[in-house]
């Protein structure tokens, strides 16, 4: 890629793609590819964070990127700790800044905080002195989801520049395609987004994709579709008729597949709700990374500590 | 017999359609003289050279939350709030606990501020019984004990039936019906305005429709039975649209807008990554909506200003944004954030901004004060056109500090208010 990286990161948390700037995006991915490496080696472990404390708070339902947070902080040699709860700091009687000024107190170095409302991560961050890792916060950013789709694309096709991504479904409660969206243009490639009208948000296009209705549309000559779950929880108050229609129009077909560029890479961010959003011979298929991008998603929480922490030069030399 | 005297003052009145420089003597309470030079021995004497005297400001919706949340407010901090912030009255809002939706409520909120002694205070009493939207209160009973308006303020008068009768029944008492308008389906979980910005901080969006389907269907009730109706905090060129439309057909057809939907857009709540303090209903607008306000109150349309001051709680303002309570605090920065943004960016005449926070809101809610005519109550503000300060927020009065002003510096503050002969409120020099 034409972008060179950046020495070093300037904030002291990762609360977005948005703040971050391509060689700032760029640094990350690199580290990333070297932190994969360790995964390869028969002692899976570096003393890079030893000494360091990560708490991981989990106050909405989530499994794999905890996991997966919780797996790099143990790579790194990090003491970790998480705690979840589906609950939220008012339903503990407790406001989310208290909820912050406790957790300072135990003098923790990262807070990894998923959160079921947008902002939630950005508050904290303002008061706290550890470093922040947004893991998802409402619809907003889920900027280490971004960053391990962007790793898997740039392993697989050399480079994220020039590429055409579509991001299929539920664009509205997505905080996905929000920061794919921001991530992708970043680093120069072009972004489409498709999904039924009724969940395409406000003004979408003022982020710069392009917005479809038609699904066919989005996917033509694409390198990269990257299909969104649907959150079938919602149901009753989705904005389509049925989860049958859904599929009619909505689900990534092997059909469909072939409107694609050959050889184009077919994404999900799990958890994939099969035969809704998409078909198990697409999700199962030659073209599916979907598998790369969980164990991508480990070594890029790695290059994110281990940048945030302070690190600069080789991280396995010691 | 008490006197006080006035001198040196620029007096504005648009009821007389005054501006020039003038002596003001009130005596017993009541504007007694006017003229070029006054001298009268015994008197209490202000000095007013180089500042402007104007009949006192009235805030025509406020939210003082006493009964049942003085942790918020009382009567006398929030009428205490509004002397500082040059307002010598306020109309307040029914949404307590208990609701006002009785006479009895009405009357303890008089006997409340009677008590306090700040400004004066007039109770806007429910429409429905408990604002539940399905009875009407007792409206007549509430009028008798002081009532002004009636208004289920906080949420919409749901059920257009309910809203009609409530019109009609308005017109043997002359009040005007304030509502609040929002259309629940279409604004529920949101929390921020619907556009570009809400999507991308991934915030439900409450959707500039959502208020004005409701002014569309209040205007034609509006038509349908002839009585007054008054839109609070109207916030959308479209609903301003609806608005002039009704005016032109000769309905009684009011609006107001807020300090804050004029200064500010949906953009500070990116900027200010999520400030709970930038959260209020309706929303803060996109620029398009906010350049349709400020031409509404240039052109007229709009007829007054008014706070939607709403206090809340520290602790209740540091949750997370999505559950954070909606509303500002306003009393006490309304003028200098008008004056600077009307007057002096646009160039607002001062007679006409002294009418958009004086004159009109005592005509269209028939109140005392609004004029400086012999004979009316001596109710006055005076304001230091000059005076640059910045907004802090510790200095407040009001017992909540939720403002989205903090920190700015404004010209145009309000430096003392005089009400009924006396002055009852000094800014302190620092």
């Amino acid at each position: 890629m034409s972008v060179a990286p950046a020495p070093r990161l300037r904030g002291k948390d990762l609360l977005g793609i948005d703040p971050l700037t391509a060689p700032e995006i760029q640094l990350i991915l690199d580290t990333a590819d070297e932190m994969a490496k360790i995964a390869e080696r028969p002692i899976k472990k570096v003393p890079a964070l030893r000494g360091k404390t990560v708490v991981n708070l989990f106050l909405e339902p989530s499994t794999r990127t905890r996991f997966s947070f919780e797996m790099a902080e143990k790579r790194l040699s990090a003491d970790s700790l998480s705690f979840s709860s589906s609950g939220t700091s008012v339903e503990k009687g407790e406001t989310l800044l208290d909820t912050a000024r406790n957790l300072e107190a135990m003098q923790p170095d990262f807070i990894v905080i998923r959160h079921r409302y947008a902002g939630s991560p950005h508050r904290l961050a303002k008061v706290l002195r550890s470093s922040v890792i947004n893991a998802g916060d409402g619809a907003h950013e889920h900027p280490t989801q971004a960053l391990l789709d962007a790793m898997t694309i740039r392993r697989r096709l050399g480079r994220l520049e020039g590429l055409v991504v579509a991001i299929v479904g539920d664009l509205e409660h997505s905080r996905v395609v929000r920061s794919n969206v921001l991530l992708l243009q970043r680093m120069g490639a072009t972004v489409r987004v498709a999904g039924p009208p009724s969940l395409v948000p406000a003004q979408m296009e003022a982020m710069g994709c392009e917005v479809h209705h038609r699904m066919e549309d989005a996917i033509a000559g694409a390198d990269v579709v990257m299909m969104l779950r649907i959150q079938l929880e919602r149901q009753g108050r989705m904005n389509f008729p049925t989860v049958r229609e859904y599929y009619d129009f909505f689900a990534l077909t092997p059909e469909r597949l072939r409107l694609a560029k050959r050889g184009c890479l077919v994404m999900h961010p799990g958890p994939m709700n099969r035969g809704v959003e998409i078909d198990s011979r697409v999700a199962d298929g030659p073209q599916s990374v979907i598998l790369e991008q969980v164990t991508n998603g480990v070594a890029v929480r790695m290059a994110v500590l281990y940048l945030l922490a302070g690190g600069n030069g080789e991280p396995t030399a010691d | 017999m008490s006197r006080l005297l006035i001198k040196h003052a620029r007096v504005i009145d648009p009821s007389q359609r005054l501006d020039e420089g003038l002596d003001v003597l009130a005596v017993d309470g009541r504007i007694a003289r006017l003229a070029e030079r006054i001298e009268e021995r015994g008197a209490e004497v202000i000095d007013a050279a180089g500042l402007v005297a104007t009949p006192g400001f009235i805030d025509v919706h406020t939210h003082l939350r006493e009964p049942g949340f003085e942790y918020k407010e009382t009567i006398a901090s929030g009428a205490a709030a509004a002397l500082a912030g040059g307002f010598t009255a306020v109309c307040c809002m029914p949404n307590t606990s208990p609701v006002n939706d009785t006479a009895a409520v009405t009357e303890f909120i008089r006997k409340r501020a009677e008590e306090a002694g700040a400004a004066r205070v007039y109770p806007i009493g429910a429409v429905s019984k408990g604002l539940a939207g399905e009875e009407l209160a007792e409206m007549g009973e509430m009028v008798r004990a002081g009532a002004v308006a009636v208004s289920d303020d906080g949420q919409p008068v749901r059920h257009a039936y309910l809203l009609r009768r409530a019109l009609e029944y308005s017109l043997l008492f002359g009040i005007p019906v304030v509502d609040h308008c929002e259309d629940p389906t279409l604004s529920a979980g949101g929390v921020m305005h619907e556009g570009a910005v809400s999507t991308r901080l991934g915030l439900r969006g409450i959707p500039a429709a959502a208020e004005e389907v409701m002014v569309a269907r209040d205007v034609t009730l509006a038509g349908l039975t002839g009585a007054r109706l008054h839109i609070a905090h109207l916030s959308t060129r479209q609903s301003l649209e609806w608005v002039r439309r009704a005016k032109n057909q000769g309905l009684s057809v009011s609006c107001e807008v807020t300090p804050h939907h004029l200064a500010l857009t949906d953009a500070a709540v990116s900027e200010s990554s999520y400030d709970t303090n930038f959260k209020m209903n309706p929303p803060l607008r996109s620029a398009d909506h906010v350049a349709a306000l400020l031409e509404g109150v240039l052109d007229g349309t709009v007829d007054c200003l008014a706070t939607d001051h709403a206090p809340h709680h520290a602790d209740e303002k540091a949750l997370e944004f999505d559950l954070a309570p909606f509303g500002v605090v306003g009393l006490e920065t309304a003028v200098p954030v008008t004056y600077d943004l009307l007057v002096r960016q646009h160039k607002l005449p001062l007679a006409r901004f002294v009418a958009l926070w004086s004159t009109n809101p005592a005509r269209l809610f028939s109140l005392p004060g609004g004029t400086l005519k012999v004979g009316s109550v001596a109710d006055l503000t005076l304001l230091d056109t000059e005076a640059r300060l910045p907004v802090n927020p510790d200095r407040f009065v009001s017992r909540s500090r939720n403002t989205p002003f903090a920190g700015r510096r404004l010209r145009g503050w309000p430096v003392a208010t005089i009400l009924a002969g006396k002055v009852v409120w000094r800014r302190e020099r620092r």
